[in-house]
Formats: C-alpha cells, sequence, structure tokens
C-alpha cells in the first residue's frame, strides 16, 4: 500500500526533524518494527492479521508518536476523513436517547474473545463522563454531561455530532477517540442512537 | 504465610470485595487496595515456582538450577530486574518467560512446543508451570533496582523495535498502547492507568507485575499484560515469546530503571 502524498511528507519531514545521524536508523527501525509486529501475533476469533495493516490515518499517527503534528498534516488527515462521512440518506440523525445509553455502557465488540454475533458497544463510558449517575467512568476524553444542554439542539450541532462519532478524525487529527461509522463499528442506527444520548432534551446526560 | 494467616487474608478480601461493591469513590478503591497488601495469595504461585525450579524433570531429569537467567548458571537473586537481555547462546534477546522456556528446552529436554502449551493458567484446572516459575523468579529480584542494560546493539534495537511498537495505532478502533497510557492522571472507567511515557509511571507499572488478580483468581505474568492489552485494543492475538512482545517488555522495562523492583503484588 503507497502512503497519500501528504503522508511521505509527513515521515520525510519527520526524519529530517530528526537529524541526519539518525536518519537511517530511524527508517531501519520502523521497516524492522513493522516485520516483527507481523510475525508475532496470530490470528484469533473474529481478528485477522489485516487489523495490523494501517491507513494513512493510523500511519501518520503512529509516526508522530505522541508529538504535535505540524499544522498542514493534522489539517490534511481531517479532510480526508471529512469526506468519509455518510450522513443518513434519511436526513434523520437522533434516534432513541435509551439505546444510545446501552450501547455508551457496552464495552463487548470487535474484541478476538468477543462472540462475532454479538452486541458491540461503543464503551462511551470508558472515556467519557456522560450521565450524572454513572460513576464508573473513564477520564481520557471530555466529559460529556450536559453535552446537548451546553451546544443546543440546532441542525448544525446534530450535524457535528453525528459526523464527530462517525468519523473523529475528521475533526481532531489524532484523537485517541474510535472512527465509529467509518471503521464499521457502529451502524448507522447506533450512531443516531448515541447522537440522541448526546442531545435529546430528555436524556439523561442533559438533566 | 500460615495456612490460617492466607485464610484471613483471603477473607479480607471478599469482605474488602462487598465493601468496593457498594462504594464508588476513589477514597474507598484505595482503601480496598490497602487491604489487599495485607496478604497475597501469590505466594502460593511463588512456593509451587520453586518447587518447578529445584525438581528434575522432563526427558532428561534435569533441574533448572543451572538456568543460567543472566547472572551466571543458577544465579536467581536480582535476575529479573536486569531483564530482558541478549543472551549469546540463544543469539537472541529474550524476557523471563522466553529464558525459562528455554531452559526447560536446553535443560531438561522438553520439547519447545510442550515448554510453552499452557502460558497462561486458568484456574485449578489449567495451572501453568511457566507463570509459577515467574513468580519464584521474579521474587527473587524483590527490593532490587531496575537496571535493564542496552549495551548489546540487539538490546538497543529491541528496545527502539519497541518503542514503535507502544505507538504503532491499528485495528477497527485505532488503538496504540500510547491511546491509554500517554497521559498522566487518565483512568478507564475507575482503573487509574499509568503514564508508561514518564519514568515514574513506567517504574510504578513495571515493577508491580506479575500480580495476582483477585478478579481472576490467577496470577498474571507481564506476558498476559500484554497479552490482554493488545485484546482490548482489538489486535489479533499476541504470540507467546514473540519478538514484538519481547520487544515491548524492553522499552517498559528499560524505562522502568531506577524503579525499585516490588512483585509478585496484587490487583484487582
Amino acid at each position: 500500500m503507497n502512503p497519500a502524498p501528504w503522508l511521505r511528507a509527513l515521515i520525510l519531514g519527520g526524519a529530517i526533524a530528526a537529524g541526519c545521524a539518525t536518519t537511517a536508523g530511524d527508517k531501519e527501525i520502523a521497516d524492522q518494527a513493522s516485520t516483527v509486529l507481523k510475525a508475532s501475533f496470530k490470528p484469533a476469533g473474529q481478528a485477522g492479521l489485516d487489523r495490523l495493516d494501517q491507513d494513512d490515518t493510523q500511519r501518520a499517527c503512529s509516526a508522530a508518536a505522541g508529538k504535535p503534528l505540524p499544522h498542514d498534516v493534522a489539517a490534511q488527515i481531517e479532510q480526508a476523513n471529512l469526506a468519509t462521512i455518510r450522513y443518513p440518506a434519511d436526513g434523520k440523525l437522533i434516534g432513541d436517547w435509551r439505546n444510545g445509553e446501552k450501547i455508551a455502557q457496552e464495552g463487548r465488540g470487535k474484541q478476538f474473545s468477543d462472540d462475532p454475533n454479538g452486541p458491540v458497544g461503543a464503551n462511551c463510558y470508558a472515556c467519557h463522563q456522560l450521565s450524572k449517575g454513572e460513576l464508573s467512568f473513564g477520564t481520557i476524553g471530555p466529559s460529556l454531561y450536559q453535552y446537548g444542554k451546553l451546544r443546543g439542539n440546532s441542525a448544525e450541532v446534530q450535524r457535528y455530532t453525528y459526523g464527530k462519532i462517525f468519523n473523529s478524525e475528521a475533526f481532531a487529527a489524532c484523537t485517541n477517540m474510535p472512527r465509529f461509522g467509518y471503521k464499521g463499528i457502529l451502524t448507522e442506527q447506533q450512531i443516531k442512537d448515541v447522537a440522541a444520548l448526546l442531545l435529546d432534551p430528555a436524556s439523561p446526560i442533559n438533566q | 504465610m500460615k495456612p490460617s494467616t492466607l485464610l484471613a487474608a483471603l477473607a479480607g478480601i471478599v469482605v474488602a470485595s462487598l465493601v468496593w461493591a457498594q462504594a464508588s469513590t476513589t477514597d474507598e478503591i484505595a482503601k480496598y487496595r490497602a487491604a489487599l497488601q495485607d496478604g497475597n495469595p501469590a505466594e502460593l504461585w511463588e512456593a509451587r515456582g520453586e518447587d518447578l525450579w529445584k525438581q528434575k524433570r522432563g526427558p532428561k531429569q534435569a533441574s533448572l538450577e543451572r538456568c543460567d537467567l543472566g547472572r551466571g548458571a543458577g544465579v536467581v537473586k536480582g535476575a529479573y530486574a536486569e531483564l530482558p537481555r541478549y543472551f549469546a547462546g540463544a543469539d537472541r534477546v529474550m524476557d523471563l518467560e522466553t529464558r525459562l522456556v528455554w531452559c526447560m528446552v536446553q535443560l531438561q529436554g522438553f520439547n519447545e512446543a510442550e515448554a510453552k502449551k499452557t502460558p497462561f493458567g486458568s484456574g485449578s484446572d489449567r495451572k501453568s508451570d511457566l507463570e509459577a516459575l515467574t513468580a519464584y523468579v521474579t521474587s527473587e529480584s524483590r527490593g532490587v533496582k531496575m537496571n535493564v542494560a542496552l549495551t548489546h546493539p540487539k538490546e538497543l534495537e529491541a528496545y527502539r523495535v519497541g518503542e514503535k511498537l507502544f505507538y504503532y495505532r491499528g485495528g477497527t478502533h485505532d488503538f496504540a498502547c500510547a491511546t491509554c497510557h500517554g497521559e498522566d492522571g487518565k483512568r478507564i472507567r475507575l482503573q487509574d492507568l499509568p503514564n508508561l511515557m514518564t519514568a515514574e509511571g513506567a517504574q510504578k507499572a513495571y515493577t508491580s507485575w506479575p500480580a495476582y488478580r483477585v478478579s481472576q483468581g490467577e496470577l498474571r505474568t507481564f506476558e498476559w499484560r500484554l497479552y490482554d492489552c493488545f485484546r482490548q485494543q482489538r489486535f489479533p492475538e499476541l504470540i507467546f515469546g514473540s519478538d514484538g512482545a519481547i520487544a515491548l517488555t524492553m522499552y517498559l522495562a528499560r524505562n522502568a530503571n531506577g524503579g525499585v523492583y516490588d512483585a509478585p503484588a496484587i490487583k484487582r
């Protein structure tokens, strides 16, 4: 798989920034890591070795190694991901917040130990505070308590919220948040339901 | 530990678990963790491991007492604090678990597949000799400062490959190790996450494995920790003793240098 031109520029830029003395070494180590990786895993359950193949976004964010990206590269990642967002054909972006709450609580899905026909959740609570009543929440992402109450429920907010869940990289390059729609983790209906959990005035997170 | 003390400790764990189930504040969790420290069933694994180390086993009916863990044949004291390291005979960087398999093959005559058939145990039906041996050897480094060298070119190479793997995003969820372990003071649900990019975070995390996991009733090794992190990352299955597992271990162990080793520990 050939990286996109913008990605090639990033990798080359990183090598130059790292200094001439280590440039060759870095490339060799990166190639070696890729070889080692492929020999160090075996397929299990629903997780095949294709899960180790990176797309351009994954490759660029791995190469950044936790450091901030140059603005132009970040903008290119965001543009490329923005282009992947598919909005529902029926134009309705908001589902049922009660189902959204279940999806936000559900941690199963896509692990090699999970039943491939079993539930797939978003596990939002692993990283975010949402409903006030749920005290077992993580802090990797920002608190989403009163998300809708603070932003309102306009068409623009609905569109942004649905898009953010569908492909988070469209709005924040190299975010820690998965791309739930683009990577086929959640269905269209599930994304609508999670959007409802965030935006419906009746949702417990907006109380 | 006397059996009566152990029973009392286990009873304490049950009570503490109930307390934990009802409580939700970080304070209560801290109390629970402190209560766990009073007695650690990991000692059962350590004792079984010491027996396995000394027993004459395998086709060659030999013990592991001549196994070279890096500080000379048979030297167990302080060995874990210097692993992974390069072993000339194997021409490979090895972590403890891989080295134990090597010694079982070379000294005791087991075939390799047999030696690593059960890397992780599961209750009393499926005990893992490797877990027990790991518990014993690691316990002999308790109180020793982590001192992992990068002097051999292959040690340095393993470290650098491990660093790349730490940042490698993949799978359905785009997760890398760094996704959860790259910032201070974060947690997943209520579980605190060490920031493995800092010396303090790496020291605190690395020096506390293996650990007896109360929720699983099982002693878990560092290889298991990596295996289960990758499972949650939605990656395929990490192969036990693979170069990737060893490289990541090298990266984290080296970053923990200077930390005082303090395991087998006990964790939720």
